[in-house]
């Protein structure tokens, strides 16, 4: 039976991981690939790497950070952030990721979906979906909106026909970020994850509230998610990737425990 | 040295970065004399079945695989790589190498693990059942999980070329083998230390199969 997936997400500038990541072992919590090796060794299923840089110039250090981590971790892992052509996508998978996602750039020109698929194959193609609660409207039915830019444009796009049309184009996995929830810690946004997933046939990671145990157990049950991301909650070492998924087993959902 | 088949077929580099982590001498390369004279041969792959074929024909691989498991080299198909090596696939209606007898199938449209409805590609980690001893599965545990991306899978016609078997709504094979040929649907080169553990086994596997 097919296991749920914990995977930790990694914010990326300039060659360097972000927020206050703090841990008890001894890990220089600056360095991407030091971080992906202690996930790694943690039992994380897979890696998110998200390339915050905001420079086109810097952006051949991420090129550089994932080739290290392709050497020294061997699960998959995905890279997205700032993609904006097949090119783009051409040089993170050469340097060794698995999968890139996409999120602004295909929204503004959806065949990069079909052509990355085309190019790569599917399954190295993951939409990234950041979704807003919105009235329900002629244009956004389903009450949710894509947001892009990182949060900051409106589109006027209904995430659920988005998520559907990028399934027909070629994604080959969602990675489904609610930005009402995002940075909360109070919980996934449940309701709009089991829309997106029983509604598409690929698999949904959810993201966007994991601050409790409770939160992940519901998010992969009710809310019928294939994988949940998580961040705070490991980088501030409030659960390791070990006691989630020591936890999770006790409550009957199904996790890789041997690594 | 070992030669990691080179026909434009998915991420080559990952599987050449697992034996460099082992100390393992090996070469991506689509060059016939090189991969005729290895000690060991890699056949990996993403994709899809029709476009792969017509790559492998067109460089001359589609022979050279064939005597490069009549002369009995160790030979490893990984993913795409344990499709191809089947007569024909239901994916493109493709044909494959016919090293091992049987075909591809297409996981059913309408898949159930109890009332949940399953996705398609199965991806993600899974088990893998031993139905049967094999040199290259030694030490492998009942709960080691390994990775998988696909929307197809190996039947070989004959039951005993099944020698491990994942859950997914229904039992599939997930490694199948015949004399000095083994192959996984899963990714080894993707699946931590278990996945490492086979490509190890394989490096210094003789090509005899205990059937």
């Amino acid at each position: 039976m097919l296991s749920k997936r914990i995977i930790p997400c990694l914010d990326v500038r300039a060659g360097k991981t972000t927020k206050g990541i703090r841990f008890k072992e001894n890990v220089d919590i600056g360095d991407p690939v030091a971080m992906a090796r202690h996930y790694y060794e943690q039992g994380a299923d897979e890696i998110v790497f998200y390339d915050i840089t905001a420079s086109n110039e810097k952006r051949d250090i991420m090129i550089d950070v994932v080739d290290r981590v392709a050497r020294e971790i061997f699960i998959p892992f995905s890279v997205g952030g700032g993609l904006r052509n097949l090119e783009d996508m051409r040089k993170v998978l050469l340097a060794g990721a698995e999968k890139v996602s996409v999120n602004s750039a295909a929204v503004r020109n959806p065949e990069l979906i079909r052509e990355g698929a085309k190019a790569f194959g599917s399954q190295c193609v993951v939409l990234g979906m950041d979704v807003k609660k919105v009235a329900p409207g002629a244009a956004t039915p389903s009450g949710y909106e894509m947001v892009i830019d990182g949060g900051r444009t409106y589109t006027g796009l209904d995430a659920l026909l988005w998520a559907q049309k990028a399934e027909a184009l070629g994604a080959g996995e969602i990675c489904l970020n609610a930005i009402d929830t995002d940075g909360t810690q109070a919980g996934y946004e449940l309701t709009l994850t089991a829309l997106i997933s029983e509604n598409v046939n690929i698999p949904v990671i959810a993201s966007g509230g994991a601050g409790h145990i409770d939160h992940i157990h519901e998010v992969l049950t009710r809310g019928k998610a294939d994988a949940a991301l998580v961040a705070s909650i490991v980088h501030y070492d409030t659960l390791s990737i070990r006691e989630i998924k020591n936890a999770l087993h006790g409550r009957g959902v199904q996790v890789r425990q041997k690594w | 040295m070992i030669a990691i088949v080179d026909y434009k077929a998915g991420n080559l580099r990952s599987v050449a970065r697992v034996l460099e982590k082992l100390d393992v001498p090996c070469r991506i390369t689509h060059d016939p004399g090189e991969i005729l004279g290895a000690e060991r041969v890699i056949f990996p792959g993403v994709g899809a079945a029709g476009q792969a074929m017509a790559d492998l024909t067109h460089l001359g691989l589609d022979r050279v695989l064939g005597r490069v498991f009549e002369k009995g080299t160790p030979f490893l198909g990984i993913c795409l790589g344990a499709q191809i090596i089947l007569d024909r696939s239901e994916e493109d209606g493709a044909k494959g190498l016919g090293l091992i007898s049987g075909e591809v199938k297409r996981f059913p449209t309408r898949l159930f693990s109890g009332t949940e409805r399953l996705k398609i590609p199965h991806m993600g980690w899974n088990r893998v059942d031993v139905m049967r001893r094999h040199p290259v599965l030694e030490g492998i545990e009942s709960e080691d999980e390994f990775y998988f991306v696909h929307a197809y899978y190996p039947m070989p016609a004959s039951r005993s070329r099944i020698i491990g078997v994942t859950e997914y709504g229904m039992g599939f094979p997930s490694v199948i083998g015949q004399a000095n040929l083994i192959a996984m649907q899963f990714h080894p080169e993707k699946s931590g230390n278990p996945g490492l553990h086979l490509i190890h086994n394989f490096c210094r596997w003789d090509g005899q199969d205990v059937e």
